[in-house]
């Protein structure tokens, strides 16, 4: 079972801009590789994640196969109002992943 | 393969194996223990900030499996690791950083790796972990953890003794179609180039490892196959004997340096 | 069947440290790939040096990791923000890398990833802004090992 970790300020100013840092657990499968044997490795990787804030988008990013193994994705966001953050990858062979976070915006 | 290139590279190692040679007896002159440099050093600004942030290093990932697997029940006693050893943070503290450790039971050194999978099938009554399995890896890695920053200290007396030494027999020996020994380069070319890579001092500081040419976490075995292929030796299979001597060895080689589990390296 | 030297020579490309490549090239994108993907982004439109900063070593430890980060310089206001960066490598078997896609709600135009390229280029990155506008930045990477196209262990 694949796991995602998720680095959130727990807490954050009003209007404060904060950053995201996640990791996700996924080979990302290129579609370039050959066994030894030379048969092709088919592509499978995360093709979409996308970050929500209280249900709506504020980040999307499209994934290729030149994002390394256990994908990194930092970005930033505008601490708006107390809520949960919810990540969300999807890709290939049906993937799919949700985290989620909270955050306390005073 | 580039032929050109091969035979540029078996030219320069042989080079170097000559240079060794010359510069040197039987027994290659040892590194000075203030001399002793983890791979860490040598690895880029970039690299170096992959292992040292817990929010970035994809190893992490690993650990939070062997923290799963390190709660979940197991085998036909039905018992977790956690069951007998409660909190790792606390119990496993320390482990890490003195196996390969002597084991009265098997009569030899066991590393850490073996040392799990023989609680697994005595105590759990579960089937052992593969090796390079992910579970496997996932405890390894767990338990590791719990000793980093701690400084490495195998023992080298006593009944381990032989074994240590067997280890290092191994390290000074010549091996394979490139009829090279470990310490040629490890001991004694370390910090110079081979086809565009830094030559490190081969200590085992943070096993298991996220190596970025796997993509992922492996065992410090794995990486010695990868040597040993490297040098057109046949490789030990995993779990052999001669493999838990040399990572004794090893293990004493770098002892006094910190462990880094889970590190990061090229 | 595989024959001992195939498997070690196969083996040997994966060693680490001995910069041994085992597997035969495949035709890498070339640089008319590259516009061709920029231009499926940008359209007709001028893509202008300034206001993005792409971060990338220059040399690295290994071509299957390598840190890379985007900051284009904007108020990220409703009036005047980056709307998506867009990420390219020149010599990958494929152009494209990553796009991401911005709002206001970002408050700052930075994101950072760990990318795989395959061998020795340039590599772009193309921030989109919300009127119209396309700012570049592009860097020189040396890969020292070839590896999107490396052979996989069974």
């Amino acid at each position: 079972m694949a796991r995602a970790v998720v680095s959130v300020p727990s807490t954050a100013k009003r209007g404060q801009v904060i950053e995201i840092r996640t990791l996700v657990q996924h080979a990302m499968e290129t579609g370039f590789r050959r066994t030894q044997l030379g048969e092709a490795i088919p592509r499978d990787i995360i093709r979409s994640f996308v970050c929500t804030y209280n249900g709506e988008e504020v980040f999307r990013a499209d994934f290729h196969p030149a994002i390394a193994a256990n994908p990194l994705m930092t970005f930033s966001m505008v601490a708006t109002a107390s809520g949960t953050l919810e990540f969300k990858w999807t890709g290939d062979k049906g993937f799919s992943l949700t985290e989620s976070a909270k955050i306390t915006v005073a | 393969m580039s032929t050109r290139r091969g035979r540029w590279l078996r030219g320069a190692i042989a080079a170097a194996g000559i240079h060794a040679c010359l510069a040197s007896a039987a027994l290659a002159a040892q590194l000075a223990p203030a001399e002793r440099r983890s791979g860490y050093e040598f690895m880029s600004a970039e690299t170096r900030a992959m292992q040292d942030d817990d929010a970035t290093n994809p190893a992490v990932l690993s650990l939070l499996d062997g923290e799963e697997l390190w709660n979940r029940k197991a085998g036909a006693a039905g018992q977790a690791c956690a069951g007998c050893h409660g909190d790792a943070r606390a119990s496993m503290k320390g482990v890490a950083a003195r196996y390969p450790a002597w084991d009265a039971a098997a009569g030899r050194p066991l590393n850490l790796e073996q040392r799990i999978n023989a609680c697994r099938t005595g105590r759990q009554q579960a089937p052992a972990l593969a090796y390079e399995s992910r579970e496997l890896l996932a405890l390894t890695a767990y338990v590791a953890r719990q000793s980093r920053a701690m400084p490495i200290a195998v023992a080298a007396d006593g009944p381990a003794k032989p074994f240590l030494d067997a280890g290092r027999a191994t390290f000074y020996r010549r091996q394979g179609q490139l009829n090279l020994a470990c310490t040629q380069c490890h001991d004694g070319l370390w910090g110079k180039k081979l086809a565009g890579n830094t030559i490190p001092q081969a200590h085992p500081t943070g096993y298991p490892l996220y190596r970025l040419e796997w993509q992922g976490v492996g065992s410090l075995q794995r990486r010695l196959r990868n040597c040993m292929i490297g040098m057109r030796a046949e490789p030990y299979a995993y779990g052999a004997p001669e493999f838990v001597n040399l990572e004794l060895y090893l293990m004493w080689r770098a002892r006094g340096m910190k462990l880094e589990t889970p590190a990061v390296r090229p | 069947m595989t024959t001992r030297r195939r498997f070690l020579t196969a083996a040997a490309g994966l060693a680490g440290g001995i910069g041994l490549a085992s597997v035969s090239r495949r035709a890498s994108a070339t640089p008319a790939a590259m516009k061709d993907a920029v231009r499926k982004v940008v359209g007709t439109a001028t893509v202008r040096q300034g206001r993005v900063k792409l971060d990338v070593p220059p040399l690295i430890d290994n071509g299957n990791s390598i840190p890379l980060s985007v900051a284009v310089t904007s108020p990220m206001t409703p009036a005047d923000h980056v709307k998506a960066i867009h990420v390219f490598a020149e010599r990958n078997p494929l152009p494209n890398i990553l796009s991401v896609h911005l709002s206001p709600r970002s408050g700052r135009a930075r994101v950072a990833t760990r990318v795989r390229l395959a061998d020795t280029g340039t590599v772009l990155a193309i921030a989109q802004m919300s009127d119209g506008s396309f700012w570049s930045d592009s860097a020189q990477v040396v890969v020292t090992l070839s590896t999107c196209l490396e052979e996989a262990l069974i």
